[in-house]
């Protein structure tokens, strides 16, 4: 098990905290891109606002990011840590975004 | 009722509403209706799940573990701010961000069992879809109003701490 503080901190147990990670994270300066994917249902005006809310973006980084996933099918809205981009996909989740993360190659 | 915006922020940062009462007896039953669907993990709420690593089961499985009842308590939540609040003439701006999130799950569950596309879909009347698709469109549309009331209040230069 892998620290999942961002996301999970409250309920990780301490003992857990420390234990070293071996089938992940070999290359941990890699980071993690967050992507959100086109879908039928979501306003375009919904995931503009959502992008605005979540991520401080201007109406227009927002609008060009929407368009992005409108026209691609996809686009990377952040990009970081493992944890701080799992913290991202939570919340967009939350928003009912279809959110998922990779890590950059 | 065409033409009179149904949600106008007030002077005190409150939100006045302005709904027909079938609007809000729709917005009053529907929460039940998807809520248990919620508790029972019905197909239709998948949506509400999303994968969060596409290409890692493993990884997938412990976010889900992680999260998955956090994501259900604030889909329900929701949920149940819309129904308790949906006779409100005034809202303050977490209720109106709790019908936003509300009108979300109703849309994506409705969505889900309508298989809604992207360009509009043309049913007949008689059509056994017919009804549920009016209730998705007119959702569409209260959430699409909804979204303008509050990013009218966003700044519209992103945060100073945006990336």
């Amino acid at each position: 098990m892998h620290v999942r503080g961002a996301v999970g901190g409250a309920t990780t147990a301490p003992s857990e905290v420390h234990r070293p990670s071996t089938d992940e994270d070999v290359r941990p300066d890699r980071p993690w891109m967050v992507i959100v994917w086109n879908d039928p249902v979501n306003l375009m005006s919904y995931v503009t606002f959502v992008f605005q809310k979540l991520f401080g973006y201007s109406r227009d980084k927002a609008t060009s990011l929407m368009l992005d996933v409108h026209h691609k099918g996809r686009a990377v809205v952040s990009s970081g840590p493992r944890e701080r981009a799992e913290l991202d996909v939570f919340r967009l989740h939350q928003h009912g975004l279809w959110a998922t993360m990779e890590q950059s190659t | 009722m065409i033409g009179i915006r149904r949600f106008r922020r007030t002077r005190d940062g409150k939100f006045r509403i302005r709904l027909q009462a079938p609007e809000r007896e729709l917005l009053r039953s529907l929460p039940d209706q998807a809520r248990g669907l919620l508790d029972t993990r019905d197909s239709s709420t998948f949506r509400l799940f999303p994968v969060a690593y596409a290409g890692d089961p493993e990884a997938d499985a412990d976010y889900r573990s992680l999260v998955g009842n956090e994501l259900l308590r604030h889909h329900a939540s929701a949920l149940e701010t819309l129904a308790t609040t949906s006779d409100a003439v005034e809202l303050s701006e977490e209720e109106l961000q709790q019908w936003l999130a509300a009108l979300e799950v109703l849309r994506l569950v409705l969505g889900t069992q309508l298989d809604v596309g992207e360009e509009p879909e043309h049913v007949a009347r008689d059509d056994p879809r017919a009804p549920r698709l009016a209730v998705y469109r007119y959702l569409s549309w209260l959430q699409g109003e909804i979204v303008d009331t509050l990013a009218a209040a966003l700044p519209s230069g992103g945060s100073p701490e945006g990336p």
